[in-house]
Formats: structure tokens, C-alpha cells, sequence
């Protein structure tokens, strides 16, 4: 596969994930500041954009900057039009239906379409609109090289959009019902209550968040996930070690996250948060070293050759 | 005369396709009383409907670097079988005559030994590369795609307007367009024999395996384009996808000690086959233009060793070339000994003295073109044009004769054409596809691309200059043959079916009894709990 397309498709996973769990992080964020009346909205939008890695303003507009703005790096308008223009350039590759279904939404959410809607509606829409994508992804692309890279791509993106919805609790202070709005962010309300009943604990919310094996937006579900594509992708030492370092970057904060002790789950959680952020980033690059490197513009300067 | 067509005029300047001066044409009678069964307020929400599918499927056209969509028309263009053959043997003809002069010009030159084309005419024009000079190519196909623009003129007659065998584009739009109109028009598509459109991208891929550089069994082909922001990105996309190929661009090959490969996840992989969509100054920087970032350094290297194959060939804009065009009929005779085929548009060629006086005395009455412009670039247009640009024109052309034809106003041809709600004759040309796999055989794609000009009265129909397209349908009086690629097997059930579906309720059934054992059993209150 072409290392071009191999990026392009990477990153049309990480981009439609990435407007998915935005979605779901600003309607998280909207429901505390709902639930709880004492809470500094200011403040807390302040702290959700720290959280994103973005400098904080005096009076955020969290609908504009998470939203409606297209310039913004961190809108999901933003991250549709990445995406969409990443299927634009891999458009062969991806499946008709995969294109259209990006293609629509695009043309759906741009030029203050989505200003025009309820909020409510439409984060409704943002994650449905993605989730059509990716399941007509899994379901109309072959599982080859190229598929692989697209869910390498939504993993990676999910692992490190989950740890910042996992570390919104810390930021909402007290609040009573914190881990429930981040259960419901994860899509994760119903399972976790089949699961664990009505009467369970906030260690038991992160405890599922982080280490179900079942539930697939789970931390240690999606670390698997990864794990795997990146097996399938490159033919690996099965004798010692994997000897990709993406692999082993993941593979350690795997295990570092499983073999956890169960009191310290929520022992300084922003902070393991934070870690495996990086864990992302680096994986990230060592991926794009190892597998688009090829991709690198060319640049012909005349003269000898 | 149907209510559609109602308040259509008739009998007009122009050839109109649909509606002659005694109401619409016999064999098209059908078609249009399909279309006025549905009503006109159906017909504008089948409009609408199209343009809805081809926004949503991003069929675009890049003009400027703005995705446009590609306004695709309700009505079809409708040809007889009969009509469409003589545009297929005419533009086999021509593809033939043209790699004979192709190849001679780049050989022995036998057609300047013979007096038939002036070597300056071809020596002068910006697109005959010395590079080429002595190659053969492996399957001897230089013109591996070629498109034909035809007009019709006011007489019925076909005449063609330029040739395209550089890289014809357009293709594309004929595959979506059928789609489109048979999802838009199911009711009149279906009740009609219409050629399919479909073998095109086989076709192509099976030209372009057939001109591989010999000695490679299973070829590697890429469409190469020059990126998202070309204004028929669209199409290469769609051509790679529907060939099962790679669409690359040019950072994705590097050329080394004469072989082309591909930058891939696993390393380089050798190419054999590049169906080029980058016009020639840009495909290679180490040869044409330094500073293209578009192609690969070392491309025309490889293709001069024979490693690889560039589709269509470097240096082919000699052929297409409009001064040129003049002496094709010329060349037809010469090089195959027939006549020609399609009649061509009366041209004269401004270097000749007595031509250009001629010229320079009724510009004001002409159509003035540059012999190497595409899209419709520089065209005036004599009696639409101010005396300013005649005077500018008359100067350039005093300056550079060699770059200029001129040809007298032809009147092309109308279709009914949907214009705000309301049917409208509209100009239309139409591009029909001419693929050449060598010895393996020339396939023409039935009907082409019809596109028209949206604008009333506009004669220019260019994708770039704002112009929509057509259905193209090429009607056949049998059913067209669908080779059935495997016979359908029918497999016996391994056990026969009766007995499954005893074996089945028997299972059901004593599953059932083991169930109320075990509500029997929990009722007594043995063991519930």
C-alpha cells in the first residue's frame, strides 16, 4: 500500500473519532455545568480547554471554539473537514460508501448548518453521522493493510481522547454526578450499569472505563485493539519482543494500566492520564517513521542527477 | 406534440437533436413521450434529485481550486446504432492515422520525404519532444486513450473538431452520468436498449497491461495524477478505483538506475504501467520543466530503457496539435489509403499567405483559435468579438501565424436541455472514447461524453468554462450481450432439504420438553433457587 494512502487513511480514523469523542466531551462538559449549580462555568471551560492542550482564554465560547468553528484545531467541524479531505486523497481507496458517508456529513455540518440546530440535536447527529462512518468502514472495506491503518488510527485517537474525558471528574471538583456524565460521554451508561448495578462506586466507573476487556470504548479494550492492527501491519519477533516501537509503547501502558493495583485506580488518574497522552503522540510518530515516511514531499532541485 | 415540449422551438437555426421543424423525431418519439408521462413537475424533481446525488457523491470539477459540482442534465442525448457506428469506425480511423504519424515523425519521417506534411509544421510545434526520437513502444501504442471532439452542424453531419491524445479527459462523467440518470430515470432508461458504458475501466486496464514493457508477466499499472487540486482529480480517483489500481501522485514514485517504483509501507515496489494524467512539460523535472513538483525525476529515463511505460506517450501533442488537424485528412489517405471517414470542419492555416489574407480580411465572420490551446482557452469568436480584440488578434496573429487557425462559425448542434424548470435547445458537442490495447483491439466506449453549453446561445462547451454534461445513450435494436462471466451453479443440498427440517423439528421439540422438565421441576419447589 501506498505510504501516502497508508497516512491518509490513519488519519481519516483519527479525525472522524476524534469529532465523535469532542462531541461527546463538550456535552459532557455541558450537562455538569447543568447538574451543578455551584460550578464556575467559566472556570470550567477554562480547565476543559487546558485539557485539550489548547491556551486559555478569559471568556471561552466552548460551543464556538469545540463546535462551530472551522479554523478551530480542536472544533469537530474542524476534524470532518481533515477528515473529509484526507478521503478526498485516499478516495480511491476507501470505499464508495465510506466517501459519500464522510463526504455528506461534511456537507452537512459546514457553513453554519450546525449553528442552525439545537445542541442537543446536534452532538446527536455529530456521533451518529460518525458512527455510520465507521461502521460502514468495518463493514464495506476489505480488513487488509488499509483498513488496518484506519483503525490503528481511531484507536489511537480514542485512547487519547478517552484519558482526557477520564480526567474531566478531577476538573468538575466534587461533583456528585461527575463520573456518570463521563460514563454517559463514553456511550458507557447502560453497559456499566448492566454490569455493576445501580448502587456502584466512582472507583467502579473507572475501574470499567479503564480496564473492561469487553466494553470496546474501554482503555484497555482499545490499547488491544491497537496492539493487534500494529501485529497484523508488521510482521514482528515473535521470539523475544515485538520490535516495533509503536507496539511496545503500547504494550507497556497496557500493562502498566492492567497490573494496576485496584486502590490506586483513581490515585492521581489526571496524571496517568497525561502519561499515556504522550504514550499516543509517540506512538504517533513512530508510526508515521516506520510506515508513511515515504510520503515525505519529494523535492526535485535540479541540477546532478 | 407532447406538453413537455410544448413550448420548445422548432425548426430553428441550429440542428436540434430531439425536435425537428415537424415536432420531435421519429425514432426519439418514444423517449420523449416516456419523459411527458411523467409530467414536468416530476421531470424538475428528477433534476433536482441529480443534482442532489452528484453533490453528495462529490462528482466535482475543480476550477480554480474550488470543487464544483459537475451539473449533469435530465434530458438525454439519444443516438441510433447506426449513427454511432459511423463516429466508431471514423474514430477508429483516426486513432490509426494517428499512431502511423506518431510513429513516423519520431522515426523515418517518410510523411516530410513524401511531401505530405511540412517537417517545420511539426518541427515548430510546442509539443514534438526530441526525447522521443527513436523509441518504440512495446505493443507499438503510443495513443493508448484518445478523445474525439465532434460537432454536428446545421446540415446533421458530424465533423470532428479537434483531436485528443494527450490526456483526454471526461470519461469519467459518462460512467456517473449513466448511473445518475438510471437511478433519476428508471421509468425511460428501462423501456429502452441502451449500450452500456460499463467495460470501460477493463477496457483500459486491459490496454494498459497490453502495453507493458515485455518480459513482465503481471504488470504493475498506476494512474498518476497531479493531486487533489486538479480539475479532474475526480476522474483519475474514479479511474484507479474502478481499475482495482493505484492512484499515485508524483512523490509517491522515485526513479532509480532506470526503473520506476512506488514509495509503499513495505518499501519500494517496481512500476510498470503509468497512465499518466500530468501533461508533458511536468512529468518529469530532469528532462522538461526543472521546477515541477508534479512528476519524478527519472521517469523519461526509465520509459527510454524500456522499463517502464508511460500512457499515452510523451510527445503526442504533435497529433493533436490543430494546425495539424488540418492535414489530417491528408494523412488519413496517406499512411492507411482510405478516405476519410469523419468529415472535419473547414480550417485555414493562418502561415499560408494567402490563407491569412483571407483570414485578416473576415475576422469579424470567423472563429480564431490557437492551435495548442485546451478548454477553450483564447478562442474569439469573430462576430461576437469588439473591434479591440480583433485588432489585438489581428496583431498576434501578424506576429504568429503558426499559432493560429481559423475556422468559419459552426453552428453546433442542440438538445433540449433542462434551464430553470423549462426545456431549452442548448449547444452540445460530444467527446467519444477511443481505447487502443494494439493487437489486442480498439474499443470505442458507446456514446461519449455530451457536454453543453449552459448558457443560451454559448457555442464554447467546456467543462472549465462553466458547461454541464448529458447522458449519452447509444440505442441498439437487440438486447446488448451481458457475457455471463460463470455459469450459476445450482449445488444440490448435501442432506436433502426434507429431512433437515425434520431433523430441525425434532430437535425444537424435545428442546421444548427439556424446558418445561425444568419449569415442572422449579414449580414443585425441589431445587429453585
Amino acid at each position: 500500500m501506498l505510504s501516502r494512502i497508508a497516512e491518509a487513511l490513519f488519519w481519516i480514523g483519527r479525525y472522524v473519532e476524534r469529532a465523535e469523542d469532542t462531541c461527546r466531551i463538550v456535552e459532557v462538559h455541558l450537562h455538569q455545568g447543568l447538574d451543578d449549580p455551584t460550578l464556575d462555568a467559566n472556570g470550567a471551560a477554562r480547565d476543559l480547554l487546558l485539557l485539550m492542550g489548547q491556551p486559555a482564554v478569559e471568556q471561552p465560547d466552548v460551543l464556538h471554539q469545540f463546535c462551530y468553528d472551522e479554523r478551530s484545531p480542536i472544533s469537530f467541524l474542524n476534524a470532518l473537514g481533515s477528515a473529509r479531505e484526507s478521503a478526498r486523497r485516499a478516495r480511491e481507496t476507501v470505499s464508495t460508501e465510506v466517501w459519500e458517508s464522510i463526504n455528506t456529513t461534511w456537507l452537512a455540518v459546514r457553513g453554519g448548518r450546525l449553528q442552525r440546530m439545537r445542541p442537543a440535536s446536534m452532538f446527536k447527529v455529530i456521533r451518529e453521522r460518525c458512527a455510520v462512518i465507521a461502521g460502514l468502514a468495518d463493514n464495506t472495506m476489505s480488513h487488509d493493510e488499509g483498513w488496518l491503518f484506519l483503525t490503528l488510527g481511531r484507536s489511537i485517537e480514542r485512547l487519547d481522547m478517552t484519558s482526557r474525558l477520564l480526567s474531566t471528574p478531577s476538573l468538575a471538583g466534587n461533583s456528585p454526578r461527575a463520573w456518570d456524565h463521563v460514563l454517559s460521554g463514553c456511550g458507557a451508561h447502560h453497559a456499566f450499569v448492566q454490569r455493576y448495578g445501580a448502587l456502584a462506586s466512582e472507583r467502579d466507573a473507572a475501574e470499567f472505563l479503564i480496564l473492561d476487556r469487553l466494553f470496546p470504548r474501554s482503555l484497555i479494550y482499545t490499547l488491544g485493539t491497537a496492539t493487534q492492527a500494529l501485529t497484523q501491519l508488521g510482521p514482528s519477533n515473535l521470539r523475544i519482543r515485538p520490535d516495533d516501537p509503536a507496539a511496545r509503547l503500547l504494550g507497556a501502558a497496557r500493562a502498566s494500566l492492567e497490573y494496576l493495583p485496584p486502590d490506586e485506580i483513581q490515585v492521581d488518574l489526571p496524571a496517568e492520564m497525561a502519561k499515556l497522552q504522550v504514550v499516543c503522540s509517540q506512538a504517533t510518530q513512530s508510526i508515521s517513521a516506520r510506515y508513511f515516511e515515504g510520503s515525505a514531499a519529494a523535492e526535485w532541485v535540479g541540477g546532478v542527477w | 406534440m407532447s406538453v413537455l415540449f410544448d413550448g420548445y422551438p422548432r425548426g430553428q437555426a441550429a440542428y436540434d437533436e430531439m425536435v425537428g421543424p415537424d415536432g420531435v423525431r421519429a425514432e426519439l418519439a418514444s423517449v420523449a413521450a416516456e419523459l411527458d408521462d411523467l409530467g414536468i413537475e416530476e421531470v424538475r424533481a428528477r433534476a433536482e434529485y441529480l443534482r442532489s446525488v452528484y453533490i453528495d457523491q462529490g462528482v466535482t470539477f475543480d476550477i480554480g481550486g474550488e470543487e464544483r459540482p459537475f451539473p449533469l442534465d435530465i434530458v438525454p442525448r439519444v443516438m441510433q446504432a447506426a449513427e454511432f457506428a459511423h463516429i466508431e469506425e471514423g474514430s477508429r480511423q483516426r486513432v490509426r492515422a494517428m499512431e502511423a504519424f506518431l510513429s513516423d515523425i519520431y522515426t523515418e519521417g517518410r510523411c516530410f520525404a513524401e511531401g505530405v506534411v511540412p517537417r517545420h509544421v511539426v518541427a515548430t510545434s510546442p509539443h514534438f519532444h526530441r526525447v522521443m526520437a527513436g523509441i518504440t513502444m512495446p505493443n507499438g501504442v503510443r495513443v493508448h486513450v484518445a478523445g474525439i471532439d465532434l460537432i454536428r452542424g446545421d446540415d446533421g453531419v458530424y465533423r470532428v473538431l479537434e483531436d485528443n491524445v494527450r490526456c483526454p479527459s471526461g470519461v469519467s462523467y459518462v460512467m456517473t452520468n449513466r448511473r445518475a440518470i438510471n437511478s433519476a430515470l428508471p421509468e425511460v432508461a428501462g423501456k429502452h436498449r441502451i449500450q452500456p458504458v460499463e467495460d470501460y475501466p477493463s477496457q483500459l486496464l486491459k490496454a494498459l497491461r497490453a502495453a507493458a514493457p515485455s518480459g513482465v508477466a503481471d504488470p504493475t499499472v498506476v494512474v498518476l495524477t497531479p493531486g487533489v487540486y486538479n480539475s479532474a482529480y475526480f476522474e483519475h480517483a474514479l479511474l484507479a478505483r474502478m481499475m482495482g489500481v493505484e492512484l499515485v501522485e508524483g512523490r509517491d514514485l522515485v526513479a532509480h538506475g532506470g526503473h520506476v517504483s512506488l514509495r509503499t509501507t513495505r518499501g519500494l515496489r517496481p512500476v510498470h504501467v503509468i497512465y499518466r494524467r500530468i501533461d508533458d512539460d511536468f512529468l518529469d523535472p530532469a528532462v522538461f520543466r526543472a521546477d515541477s513538483l508534479l512528476g519524478c525525476a527519472g521517469l523519461l529515463n526509465a520509459a527510454r530503457a524500456g522499463n517502464v511505460t508511460l500512457a499515452n506517450a510523451v510527445g503526442n501533442g504533435v497529433a493533436d496539435d490543430k494546425l495539424v488537424y488540418t492535414y489530417m485528412p491528408d494523412l488519413i489517405r496517406f499512411y492507411l489509403g482510405e478516405d476519410p471517414i469523419l468529415a472535419s470542419v473547414d480550417t485555414w492555416r493562418l502561415e499560408e499567405k494567402e490563407a491569412r489574407e483571407e483570414v485578416l480580411d473576415r475576422l469579424h465572420e470567423l472563429v480564431v483559435k490557437p492551435v495548442d490551446g485546451s478548454g477553450g482557452k483564447g478562442i474569439v469568436i469573430g462576430p461576437r468579438a469588439n473591434a479591440e480584440t480583433l485588432e489585438k488578434l489581428r496583431r498576434q496573429i501578424l506576429r504568429d501565424a503558426r499559432g493560429w487557425i481559423a475556422q468559419p462559425v459552426v453552428q453546433l448542434s442542440t438538445v433540449p436541455t433542462m434551464i430553470e424548470g423549462q426545456l431549452k435547445p442548448r449547444h452540445v458537442d460530444l467527446r467519444p472514447f477511443v481505447v487502443n490495447a494494439g493487437a489486442e483491439g480498439m474499443y470505442v466506449l458507446p456514446g461519449g461524453l455530451t457536454r453543453v453549453a449552459l448558457p443560451e446561445g454559448e457555442l464554447i462547451v467546456n467543462s472549465s468554462q462553466g458547461g454541464g454534461s448529458k447522458d449519452t445513450w447509444v440505442l441498439t435494436e437487440t438486447r446488448p450481450t451481458v457475457t455471463v462471466r460463470r455459469p450459476v451453479e445450482v449445488r444440490p443440498p448435501s442432506v436433502p432439504l426434507s429431512e433437515q427440517i425434520v431433523d430441525r423439528v425434532i430437535r425444537h421439540q424435545h428442546e421444548q420438553q427439556q424446558q418445561s422438565h425444568a419449569a415442572r421441576a422449579a414449580q414443585g419447589g425441589e431445587s429453585s433457587c
